[in-house]
């Protein structure tokens, strides 16, 4: 489903992508670990399309067309969904009205009419159900005073709304108790299939206690220096990252 | 006035100003320039009564004696007052008669501005009154208000067929000394809307007034006097468009509200004169004053979307003479480009438990400057008086400027006068977040914008507010990335 080849990346002038090569496909769950400012979130933002960052060298390819051209709402409509490290707020814009808006967009895209108002409701009442959302918490605005756990399953619910292809979860982990964190990989466990897929960004093997992942990558350095099955996880929570470090550079 | 998403992207494409279209209509025009001679022959062509011409004779001479005031924070070529026309007319028009007999130009020109003034209108109950350049050209539904006992005409029919009101409440919120625009209006006012709802009497529909300036090189004084009668409500519409022309425009309006005992008022304003062209060039001078006076139990709402004008000056306020009277100002107003607004409402607590509500949003994007500027006066008598500002503003881009200029004056102990002001930027992050979801980034400020003005927005009524929503989207369009 995602193919990334030889992906190179920088801010202006400062390389943080070094040669990505990944393939996920579809019913995969894809965790990426790795030390602060290895270019975990700068890959995740690379997928998503965000400008700030080039692409110097390699390509992201979904489904084999290749997304270069793409700006970041045509790669959206495309089912590429990322879950924000840190949520922005929209004052006075519900969650609802963000949501109808967003779905409608991505219909627009598709030359679809929009959705009527009946099934728009409907499928909110689903989704919310789903992932244990209180419905008052809709009509409040956009992730405008919403606690850390809120806005992580605000995100969620957001992923359940637009129903993407591959769902990037962007630190997800960071900032939620253990009660949120469960909610949320709870979440997140109901809404895969096997014709979607999750890539899972996190500094810590916790969040791999709950949302399972089927290979893990240690980021390093803008490479990813490991591969491996869940167990990698375990041994990089048991040893540390210096561990991974000292042995890339021997 | 619902709209599909077809025709707001294709409105969104062409992001020109959409009313800058120019009829041609045979006028009557006077010549320009300003003398006792043009006062006297505004008067006579209007067939005024004698108490009528000397009392716009008395405000010109006020006005001679006045300065063009300096203090707001604005930058602008003083106009000529030598160099405008005072009185321009359709030809064709005569308010007396019925719709069918208005010009078919004029008919075609109301269509352009979306204004129906036919079925359409009946259904969505607006009763309608347009003012073209300086005379008002067509009221519809005269008939079915008057069964209530509505007047709802032109200020000059009003004149004529009404003097005991005119009389008696013309110049009394804003006398002819106010200010040196008030004065000017006052001496050369041409047209505008007249409304008085009897005691008791709620104005089954919305009340409407479209302003239009047409003829080049002309002003626009309209006068509006609205009188509510003891215990009566009424909900008031303006709307104003101009052609695109490359000299700049003067309009100085009045409106006078009148809110007697338990009486209430709403007046709404969406504001859209033509804003001058990207580079600044032409666009109109929007000078206004609006003051209502708030009896017993009173309530005056004043709502606004500013979209357009050069320049904008305009501070609706209230006067909240009876006891627990109460003033409420919410307000939009957009500065794009070269666009400079000064803005914002005074309210004047007097009576004992009066309160006071004021909402303002200041957009900025471009090179534009946008200020509020309020002022909150509790009187020695104003016990227990209460108000609660909140000026927000939202800036887009980094060339644009906001301001907020809040005044407090407190005579009394018991006031509470509370005071909130936040400044927020669009950011790149929210955009960005935004076309993740797969909302473009035209549509993301929208939404933004929209959220950000929604406390504002809600206080229209439902077909203004869609067609100011429209409103801020092309104002807005191609400010940011």
């Amino acid at each position: 489903m995602l193919k990334i080849n030889n992906l190179h990346a920088r801010v202006e002038d400062k390389e943080i992508l070094k040669g990505i090569n990944l393939e996920i496909n579809a019913g995969e769950v894809h965790a990426i670990m790795g030390p602060n400012g290895s270019g975990k979130s700068t890959l995740a933002a690379v997928i998503a399309g965000k400008e700030e960052f080039e692409v110097t060298e390699g390509s992201v390819e979904l489904d084999g067309e290749n997304l270069e051209d793409d700006a970041p709402e045509e790669r959206a409509h495309k089912g590429i969904f990322l879950s924000f490290q840190y949520p922005v707020e929209i004052p006075g814009v519900s969650v609802t009205n963000f949501m109808k808006t967003a779905i409608n967009e991505s219909r627009k895209a598709k030359g679809l009419e929009d959705m009527p108002a009946n099934q728009m409701l409907k499928l909110i009442r689903e989704k919310a159900e789903l992932l244990e959302i209180d419905r008052k918490f809709l009509s409040r605005s956009l992730n405008e005073g919403f606690s850390g756990g809120e806005k992580k399953r605000n995100e969620i619910f957001q992923m359940a709304m637009l129903e993407p292809k591959l769902a990037i979860l962007d630190e997800t982990d960071s900032g939620l108790d253990i009660d949120a964190l469960r909610i949320v990989a709870n979440g997140v466990n109901k809404l895969k299939s096997k014709d979607n897929a999750v890539l899972v960004i996190t500094h810590y093997q916790r969040l791999l206690d709950y949302i399972v992942p089927d290979f893990v990558h240690v980021l390093h350095n803008g490479k990813i220096v490991k591969s491996g099955g869940k167990e990698l996880a375990l041994e990089l929570e048991e040893k540390g990252y210096d561990w991974l470090k000292q042995e890339t550079v021997a | 006035m619902a709209y599909t998403e077809e025709e707001l992207k294709k409105e969104l494409e062409t992001k020109e100003y959409e009313y800058g279209f120019y009829t041609d209509i045979e006028s009557d025009t006077f010549p320009e320039g300003l003398s006792e001679e043009i006062v006297i022959a505004i008067s006579k062509k209007k067939e005024e009564p004698e108490w009528m011409t000397l009392w716009r004779l008395e405000s010109f001479k006020i006005w001679k004696e006045m300065v063009e005031p300096e203090w707001a924070n604005v930058n602008y070529k003083k106009p000529d007052f030598q160099a405008i026309s005072y009185y321009s007319a359709p030809k064709k028009s005569d308010p007396n008669k019925s719709l069918d007999d208005v010009d078919p130009e004029l008919l075609e020109m109301y269509k352009k501005l979306g204004i129906s003034v036919d079925e359409q209108k009946k259904l969505q109950n607006v009763a309608v009154d347009i003012v073209m350049d300086s005379v008002s050209v067509a009221t519809t539904f005269k008939k079915t208000l008057a069964e209530k006992g509505i007047i709802f005409c032109s200020i000059s029919e009003a004149i004529k067929e009404h003097p005991e009101l005119v009389k008696k409440y013309l110049g009394s919120v804003v006398p002819q000394k106010d200010n040196f625009y008030a004065a000017l209006n006052s001496a050369v006012f041409s047209d505008g809307s007249f409304c008085y709802i009897p005691k008791g009497v709620r104005c089954p529909m919305e009340l409407s007034t479209y302003f239009r300036i047409n003829q080049a090189g002309t002003g626009q004084f309209e006068r509006t006097l609205v009188i509510a009668d003891e215990g009566s409500y009424v909900s008031y519409l303006e709307g104003c468009t101009a052609p695109s022309r490359d000299e700049n425009q003067l309009h100085a309006a009045v409106v006078e509200l009148i809110a007697l005992d338990d009486a209430e008022i709403k007046y709404s304003t969406v504001q859209n004169w033509y804003p001058g062209n990207k580079e600044g060039k032409g666009g109109v001078y929007n000078f206004v004053t609006k003051r209502g006076l708030c009896e017993k139990n009173a309530k005056i709402s004043w709502t606004q979307v500013e979209t357009g004008s050069a320049v904008t000056w305009k501070y609706p306020s209230c006067i909240l003479k009876g006891d627990n009277s109460i003033g409420e100002f919410y307000s939009i107003a957009v500065t794009n480009n070269f666009q400079q607004a000064d803005t914002g409402t005074k309210m004047i607590h007097l009576g004992k438990n009066t309160r006071s509500t004021i909402i303002s949003k200041g957009i900025s994007a471009g090179k534009s400057q946008n200020s509020y500027r309020g002022l909150v006066h509790v009187g020695s008598r104003a016990k227990n008086a209460r108000n609660f500002s909140q000026c927000d503003s939202l800036l887009m881009g980094n060339e644009c400027g906001a301001h907020t200029f809040p005044y407090i004056e407190a005579k009394n102990k018991t006031a509470q006068i509370e005071h909130e002001a936040t400044t927020s930027k669009i950011g790149e992050d929210q955009i960005f977040y935004c076309n993740q979801r797969g909302i473009d980034t035209e549509k993301a400020i929208a939404l933004i914008v929209n959220g950000f003005s929604k406390e504002v927005l809600n206080k229209l009524p439902m077909e203004f507010a869609v067609e100011a929503q429209k409103l801020l989207e092309i104002s807005l369009e191609g400010s940011v990335g």
